[in-house]
């Protein structure tokens, strides 16, 4: 039993630095897990959520805004980056931020091909996170029904 | 279950302070008011800035508000300027993904007491709640 934990728990540790290394994550996710708490043990995986939520409805909006090429509303796709920088931002999700960053140059200059563009990698992006996120929250669970605890992880 | 950092973040819980948080984005609402209530400042959240007037008109005091620019209905600037003319006179903290000096400044001769760029965390929020005068820094 311990040896498995001991190789979950080391898993994890490795994946986690995966994400971090491979910049799909900052800083301000460890902010996020060290935020839970056991009064709120779903808190990190409940705000990742709500901002997955987030990308869908603001990538949606800002696709339609962008559909017409003569008729593109380029202060409600500025709106939409906007959130979705700020949310990125919150939850550490860097490479969603870092593509929101040119998407906002994109759209300064009303350029619909890039904003285009940039739309597709953010979508790109954001489902790429889900997926690595969901897989570490999945170890965590296995973790913790193997009995153990979440190791603390010391990303530098 | 996970580590506990108890020990390397305030609890603020004796002081009784109370927050708003106010701000349309579900994501920050969450983590704002997490991060309150992890140094033990009771508060509530509303989604804009007519919200926060709302609320006042009700009869609810808070110590102070964390106070987001860009909302709809009514924006953190124009909240801030109503909230100072009916005479709200509570500490407002604004907090803004938008780094732009001119709108900084715009933002903060809207009658804020302190100004911090998102995302917010723990150590951002003591430094907010230091300026205003609640937590001395040790």
């Amino acid at each position: 039993m311990n040896t498995v934990v001991a190789q979950l728990q080391r898993q994890f540790q490795d994946y986690i630095v995966s994400l971090y290394q491979q910049g799909f994550l900052d800083n301000q996710f460890t902010e996020l897990r060290n935020l839970q708490d056991e009064g709120t043990p779903d808190f990190v995986s409940e705000v990742v959520s709500l901002f997955f939520d987030d990308c869908a409805k603001l990538i949606n909006n800002m696709s339609r805004s962008l559909e017409q090429p003569e008729n593109v509303d380029f202060k409600q796709v500025d709106s939409g980056v906007h959130q979705l920088k700020g949310s990125s931002s919150s939850v550490g999700a860097r490479r969603v931020k870092n593509v929101c960053i040119s998407f906002k140059e994109c759209c300064d200059v009303h350029n619909r091909e890039g904003c285009l563009r940039c739309l597709q990698q953010v979508d790109y992006e954001y489902k790429m996170l889900k997926t690595k996120l969901e897989d570490l929250f999945k170890l965590e669970q296995r973790i913790l029904q193997a009995g153990g605890t979440i190791p603390q992880v010391d990303i530098k | 279950m996970t580590r506990d950092i108890a020990e390397d973040v305030p609890n603020l819980a004796e002081s009784k302070l109370t927050a708003l948080v106010v701000d349309d984005n579900f994501v920050n609402q969450s983590i704002h008011h997490k991060l309150l209530d992890r140094l033990g400042i009771q508060n509530d959240v509303v989604c804009n800035g007519k919200e926060a007037v709302d609320v006042h008109c009700s009869g609810r005091n808070y110590d102070f508000i964390l106070m987001d620019m860009d909302m709809p209905v009514m924006n953190g600037i124009q909240a801030t300027k109503t909230l100072r003319e009916m005479g709200i006179e509570c500490k407002i903290a604004g907090v803004t993904t938008r780094a732009d000096e001119g709108e900084k400044k715009e933002f903060m001769e809207a009658g804020l007491n302190d100004f911090q760029e998102k995302p917010l965390t723990i150590s951002k929020l003591l430094s907010i709640l230091h300026k205003l005068n609640f937590y001395v820094q040790t």
